[in-house]
């Protein structure tokens, strides 16, 4: 089945055929991070820029690493260095980027929508590094991916994703992908932090930490963003560990089989005990390897490289 | 002055409950109940054959940007708008540049209205002091000056007590007070209605309960001092239900609704198109439908625009970063027309009483009515016209309007102000 995408900004719109193609073209990079020679050179010639105007490690090494392993040119920069911050709009800065003759944008933006408005303006592909608290697409291919390389298929499967859920634009992207590929996935946290109309997205929403754990074969924790929230939101963190952090005997309500999963940056002693983050079950460092496969996979394919190229071996992964 | 003789129209006069085919009659500026067969021989005769002749359309909250945002649009274009739009009065909210909290500006509002405006553009001063929501405005002075009302339109006062006092002191005057009902505490950041869609979109719910919360603290003031309040573009169900409740206590709160309230609501925001963002914000079909009941049943007074031009380079940002507010005078009528008449079954004479006789009792103005010897506003619309309206050949220095682009049904034609014709054959005409 062919790609069409131009753009990847939500997975909300994907279907899950090209979650799957994704997944697909995902593992077959994987193969290539395990040689010697990290590199192919699927996209020799292209020049990438990662404009991130809001703060990120990981997602921005990710992405940078991604395209170097796939022999693309990158440029990265941030707001800081930006002309953003003397007054210039995003519609303006994008344009000067793509007048340079960059060949691709991976924008992470504080403003929910603003890559499918780039999209509109721009004529080269714009992936979505995370938009304020709306999507990231990314996160949740490499999540799924992650979870279907320890479970197999995800139909059925009970995963629940605990802590700032509002706020969190893993948690929506999570939702949409896990929904469409037949998990029951439960929503779990403070009630101001988990309104009930994320039911609407086809999540379950819980407050009840031991009921929603029970047998639950994958959790995934997230940071409390303190600094999205007004003060109101819960009392303090103090009180949201004792309420919510998983700890030792919370994480043995679980299924014995289950994987604990963080997307990053951990707060250590808030959301996770810092025994169960290096435990066994802990699959977080995974998920960021993971993550170069998966941005390696969407970079390919949005640029207009062909799912099936890479199992002919027509193209030279 | 001509004589004018406006013939065969469909004619609407909420005030004297008249809707038959008949004709107008205006001279020197008045209506007159005939004219003598010479005065018909030399009037202006326009023929309004398949047109509705209704007192010229008033619209009680706009924004004409001047002074100060005058790239946004002007006292002169915003008045085109409005003569397009078939209306003859409208009055402008004080959130200009500088505010419009003391009596200078008001003059310089006025001069520009008397130099530019091609209809009745009627100024309101501030409540407070730029609008900060700390120490009162000179009331008196913008009274005397001439105001209509006041209001601190866009930044509803969250003193309780400031509130209190202005409306205590505003009565003095028998000068109603505006207010867009908002606690901002609870609303800090938010660009859309908070809920289902908002969930969905990562963007900053604004909960309905904010305005509840002031609309039902401004009818316990209102009850309190006996000051008349007018309740400015209603958008929650539960507010409709709250002054409904209110006004049957006879308690003296007015209320109003906007076009793009009883029409649109929050599923259109799925694309984060900016000319969906205003303040309040659209809500959900629960809240429109009741919008809706609430005019039939009178709870909500009359249709407004908050007509708020803002230009293209300002609305075209990122959803969190673009200003609130739509374009609404030139589309109002027909909007009010589909969504009141066609879809839920109005008669025809209540929206052109809700466009007209209401809003002007509102506040005292003398305009809304066919009545003899009144001022001879008159707007004539085809109702069933259907036409592309496209905000980018339209009368605003602005563009924003969700309507851009779409066919509508219902046109004004001919808009006459004190007698003389402003606008018609789609041509604003100046003196």
């Amino acid at each position: 089945m062919p790609w069409h995408r131009q753009h990847l900004l939500t997975l909300e719109e994907l279907s899950l055929a090209e979650i799957q193609q994704v997944h697909a073209t995902a593992a077959a990079f994987k193969k290539v991070l395990g040689r010697r020679v990290k590199r192919v050179p699927a996209l020799r010639g292209k020049t990438i820029v990662n404009l991130f105007l809001e703060p990120s490690t990981r997602t921005r090494l990710s992405f940078d690493m991604a395209a170097k392993f796939l022999s693309a040119e990158v440029i990265t920069f941030d707001a800081a260095s930006s002309s953003t911050t003397k007054g210039e709009t995003l519609r303006d800065t994008a344009q000067n980027i793509e007048a340079l003759h960059a060949d691709m944008i991976v924008l992470r933006h504080a403003c929910s929508g603003s890559p499918l408005y780039l999209s509109r303006v721009l004529n080269i592909p714009v992936i979505n590094a995370g938009d304020g608290a709306h999507e990231h697409p990314t996160q949740g291919l490499l999540d799924t991916f992650t979870m279907i390389e320890h479970l197999g298929s995800l139909r059925g499967r009970k995963v629940v994703i605990l802590g700032d859920i509002l706020f969190s634009r893993v948690a929506r992207s999570n939702v949409h992908a896990l929904v469409k590929m037949g998990a029951a996935v439960t929503l779990v946290g403070p009630s101001t932090l988990v309104p009930e109309w994320f039911t609407a997205l086809g999540a379950s929403v819980s407050h009840d930490l031991r009921g929603a754990l029970a047998d639950a074969e994958v959790v995934m924790l997230l940071r409390i963003q303190h600094e999205r929230q007004g003060a109101s939101h819960f009392p303090s963190l103090g009180e949201y560990t004792s309420m919510f952090g998983l700890n030792k005997t919370r994480a043995s309500w679980l299924n014995p089989k289950a994987i604990i999963m963080h997307p990053g940056p951990i707060n250590r002693g808030v959301e996770i005990d810092s025994e169960l983050a290096d435990g066994e079950r802990s699959v977080i460092l995974e998920q960021v390897t993971n993550g170069i496969a998966v941005r390696m996979a969407v970079l390919y394919l949005c640029s207009g490289g062909s799912p099936d190229a890479i199992w002919s071996g027509a193209d030279p992964v | 002055m001509p004589t004018l003789w406006i013939k065969n129209a469909r004619v609407i006069d909420p005030a004297a409950k008249r809707d038959r085919r008949g004709d107008v009659f205006i001279v020197d500026g008045k209506f007159v109940t005939s004219l003598s067969a010479a005065a018909k021989k030399r009037a202006k005769k326009i023929d309004a054959t398949g047109l509705v002749a209704c007192p010229g359309l008033v619209d009680i909250h706009v924004h004409f940007r001047e002074p100060g945002q005058t790239h946004k649009e002007t006292i002169a274009t915003g008045s085109h708008c409005a003569a397009a739009g078939g209306f003859t009065t409208v009055v402008c909210m004080p959130n200009t540049s500088p505010p419009a909290d003391n009596a200078g500006t008001i003059q310089f509002i006025k001069d520009a209205v008397e130099r530019d405006a091609v209809v009745k553009v009627l100024p309101t001063g501030c409540i407070t002091v730029g609008m900060k929501g700390h120490a009162l405005a000179p009331i008196g002075s913008l009274k005397r000056a001439g105001v209509v009302a006041i209001t601190d339109d866009g930044d509803c006062v969250q003193s309780n007590e400031l509130m209190r006092r202005a409306l205590e002191y505003a009565k003095m005057f028998n000068l109603p007070i505006m207010d867009h009902c908002q606690d901002a505490s609870m609303t800090q950041g938010a660009v859309m209605n908070e809920g289902i869609m908002s969930t969905r979109l990562g963007l900053r719910g604004w909960p309905h309960g904010a305005e509840d919360l002031i609309v039902s603290r401004n009818v316990i003031l209102s009850a309190y001092t006996g000051a008349h309040i007018h309740l400015q573009h209603i958008s929650s169900a539960y507010s409709v239900q709250i002054i409904r409740r209110a006004k049957r206590r006879g308690i003296r709160i007015t209320a109003e609704a906007t076009p793009h309230h009883i029409a649109l609501t929050d599923a259109l925001l799925a694309g984060y198109d900016t000319n969906f963002k205003m303040n309040p914000p659209l809500r959900t079909e629960a809240d429109r439908k009741e919008i809706i009941r609430g005019l039939r049943d009178g709870t909500l007074d009359c249709i407004s625009t908050d007509h708020a031009p803002h230009t293209d380079y300002e609305k075209d940002k990122e959803f969190d970063f673009a200003p609130n507010g739509i374009l609404g005078l030139e589309t109002s009528l027909a909007v009010s027309l589909g969504v009141l008449v066609r879809q839920n079954k109005f008669k025809l004479a209540h929206v052109v009483d809700l466009m007209t006789r209401q809003p002007a009792r509102i506040l005292g103005l003398p305009a809304g009515t066919l009545a003899p010897g009144a001022a001879a506003d008159v707007c004539l619309f085809d109702p069933s016209e259907k036409w592309r309206y496209d905000a980018r050949t339209g009368f605003s220095k602005s563009r924003n309007s969700p309507w851009s682009g779409q066919i509508l049904t219902g046109r004004a034609k001919t808009t006459i102000v004190d007698g003389r014709v402003v606008f018609d054959g789609g041509k604003i005409i100046a003196d």
